[in-house]
């Protein structure tokens, strides 16, 4: 058994390395990446982390955002392995709102101070784009201080499929009702093989990258999100955080990176998986994403996903931001995972780790610090 | 090593020499902003010392009895006689809590206004006698102390009395914190001060038996207090030299509200984190994850701890007390929380011989 020193030289070499790197605007290498996603000591990688947080924004802020995270739909085709939330249509639970079913969920949120609302659901192929343009338009009418943070990647292909328009096209249609942003969700690992095992159906890495870059460039603003703890290999991560890097070099929009935990309750995956990752994973991929992603500005702790434990300590692992209130969630529910939050709860345990709370945006600028 | 906090860097010096901190440093442990710097100068401690093994043990919380003639401020877990909820158990109901894999017992109660010092011998020689390969860890100094208080039995006597009986290591609860300021303002001035405490542990490391070592912070106390009792257990090792394991208790807020919120998971790695480096003298330090939750209790498996004590199936007193934690946890959920902080899990016994390397 290892009895002895940790931090070995050859250890304190690399990390002085990656460090030197870090703060100097040199790119870590896939090398060094996965190094830091396995074997690099936990806690050297969170003080780099933070160090390269601190250095990118000094002030001792941590943001967060007044959201709510409803679904329109449940009905969805694409019979993704991870997922206990969808419904086949025709389902005896399969259900979908009206635009003033969902608008009703909209005037929830903002009657509880929601300055977002990320709205996302299964893909259904009885809509039509009108219903989605009708709930962006509607939102931007009625509540025009909530940001509609709506419809993932794959849902904008099955809108782009169902109406016989480009993905372009589609996302032009958005932006017109008055879209400006969209949420990261469905990207899950950015691998062909991860993506071939768990979600066959949603295409590879590129699908979901396209709808990005084809947002960026008309001036959206996004998240990447990442799902590990499943059946992906270190490499799969480091092609996932790699594809995220070089399309923020290329398009620049994405706002954060968030990453979580697979939660497996009743999903077709939950066999396949041994052990539920827990926080010291959780802290490692996000302090690694930090370090590694040297171009996307906001890393987002998720307590939510992770515990309020886990989001907590988070904050001294290089993360600048606690997530959302996420007033309503249904996705994580169907796998018997459920969290809630108050604003009041947020502000206590962010400062209780020593920073000063501030409520942003759906894009991270500062509405007021509590 | 780098620290945000440059006032670390003269601790860190002493830890790399292996030299003893002091009140200062370790006030600056508990102050500084810096958790992860205290948190990898813990680490290293602990990797030196026990590299990457994480100990836990297959064990039983029972409790005799929630009557107690005592009011503490902090405690959930007290009833009065008669009152609703007050259980009294009696030797056979308690040799029968006992499953059939369990390696150790750990017996803490009330402190019953009319039970003689008999009964308690009688639980241990019974259990002794039906389970003698289990290890018994019973009585806090607190009940020692009470012992005498009821009965006018010497620590001493009582000690070597329940010895005979089978009892094998004490635990370590009953010191709080230690000041006299917080045992007025929360109420346990009616119980051993620090100095009863540590001489009570004192004569039983005289007698050859084991015991652990508590503080129970997060309520009103100062940080200068957790370091005062801190140095005192450190003190009291240099003396009689006979603990095993420093166990930190989070206080849980619970019913009886001492305070607004838990003091935070971030709290609680520090606080770990700088008990294992101002105990030079002290052979483990306890992620206690009954009152720590498991990520907090996983993650402080960096911050210092080797330890995540059992699989406590009937924890009443922190229950009780409003722990959020689910009270029975198999050995698997043991395994995750040790394997997920990368770490080897080692099933120990009450004295720390290693049973099985899993």
């Amino acid at each position: 058994m290892n009895v002895g020193v940790r931090v070995c030289e050859p250890v304190l070499a690399m990390l002085a390395e990656i460090r030197d790197k870090a703060l100097n605007g040199k790119r870590l290498g896939r090398d060094e990446g996965r190094w830091l996603l396995t074997e690099a000591p936990l806690l050297e990688v969170g003080a780099l982390a933070s160090e390269v947080r601190f250095a990118r924004i000094p002030d001792k802020v941590v943001t967060f955002v007044i959201d709510s995270n409803p679904n329109y739909t449940n009905v969805c085709v694409t019979d993704c392995q991870f997922c206990a939330f969808y419904r086949k249509p025709g389902d005896p639970e399969a259900y979908t709102l009206t635009v003033e079913e969902v608008l009703a969920k909209v005037a929830f949120a903002a009657g509880k101070g929601a300055t977002t609302v990320l709205l996302q659901g299964g893909h259904n192929p009885a809509l039509p784009l009108e219903y989605y343009t009708t709930l962006v338009r509607e939102t931007r009418r009625r509540f025009p201080q909530v940001t509609p943070h709506f419809f993932t990647a794959s849902e904008i292909q099955t809108i782009a499929e169902v109406s016989r328009l480009t993905v372009g096209g589609v996302l032009d249609r958005l932006w017109e009702a008055g879209q400006r942003t969209l949420p990261g969700g469905g990207a899950e690992v950015l691998s062909e093989r991860v993506r071939k095992r768990i979600a066959p159906k949603k295409g590879g890495p590129s699908a979901w990258l396209e709808v990005h870059r084809a947002a960026h460039r008309r001036g959206f603003k996004s998240t990447a999100t990442m799902m590990y703890g499943h059946v992906e290999q270190p490499d799969d991560l480091l092609d996932h955080l790699d594809a995220i890097r070089e399309l923020q070099d290329e398009a620049g929009g994405f706002t954060a990176f968030v990453p979580w935990s697979f939660k497996p309750g009743h999903t077709l995956l939950e066999k396949w998986v041994k052990q539920v990752k827990g926080p010291n994973v959780y802290l490692r991929m996000l302090a690694a994403a930090r370090l590694y992603l040297d171009n996307v500005p906001h890393i987002q702790a998720s307590w939510f996903s992770e515990g309020k434990p886990t989001g907590q300590i988070a904050l001294h692992f290089g993360a600048d931001d606690w997530g959302g209130t996420l007033f309503e969630e249904n996705v994580h529910k169907a796998a018997d995972y459920v969290n809630t939050i108050t604003v009041e709860e947020i502000t206590a345990l962010i400062r209780e780790a020593g920073f000063t709370p501030a409520q942003r945006t759906t894009t991270y600028e500062i509405l007021r610090t509590c | 090593m780098r620290f945000s906090d440059r006032n670390l860097e003269p601790v860190w010096e002493k830890v790399q020499a292996g030299e003893r901190l002091s009140r200062d440093d370790g006030l600056r442990l508990l102050e500084t902003d810096d958790l992860l710097g205290v948190g990898r100068m813990a680490d290293h401690v602990k990797s030196r010392r026990e590299g990457d093994r994480v100990y836990f043990v297959i064990n039983r919380y029972i409790s005799p009895t929630n009557v107690c003639v005592l009011s503490c401020a902090f405690c959930g877990f007290a009833r009065k006689k008669g009152a609703d909820g007050a259980f009294e158990y009696t030797v056979e109901d308690i040799v029968g809590m006992v499953g059939a894999e369990v390696r150790e017992v750990h017996i803490v109660g009330g402190h019953h206004p009319d039970w003689p010092f008999e009964y308690y011998e009688r639980v241990i020689a019974a259990l002794h006698t039906a389970r003698p390969e289990v290890q018994i860890k019973a009585f806090t100094a607190a009940e020692i102390d009470y012992f005498w208080r009821r009965s006018r039995i010497e620590p001493k006597e009582a000690l070597t009395r329940l010895k005979a009986a089978g009892l094998q290591t004490m635990p370590g609860g009953g010191a709080e914190v230690f000041s006299t300021r917080v045992a007025k303002l929360l109420r346990y001035t009616g119980k051993a001060d620090a100095e009863r405490w540590c001489e009570i542990h004192g004569i039983a490391h005289a007698l050859g038996i084991k015991t652990n070592a508590t503080m129970l912070y997060g309520h009103v106390e100062t940080l200068a207090e957790r370091v005062d009792h801190l140095l005192r257990l450190r003190a009291q090792q240099d003396a009689s030299g006979g603990f095993l394991t420093f166990i930190p208790l989070p206080y849980q807020v619970g019913t009886t509200r001492l305070v607004e919120r838990p003091t935070p998971p971030t709290d609680n790695l520090r606080t770990i984190a700088a008990a294992r480096l101002l105990l030079d003298n002290f052979p483990h330090v306890e992620a206690y994850w009954v009152l720590l939750g498991e990520a907090t209790a996983s993650v402080a498996l960096h911050f210092g701890a080797d330890d995540v004590n059992g699989t406590l199936e009937d924890e009443r007193v922190q229950h009780m007390a409003g722990a959020q934690t689910p009270a029975g946890l198999a050995r698997e959920q043991l395994f995750r929380m040790i394997k997920d902080a990368g770490k080897v899990p080692v099933e120990r016994d009450a004295l720390y011989n290693v049973l099985q390397v899993w």
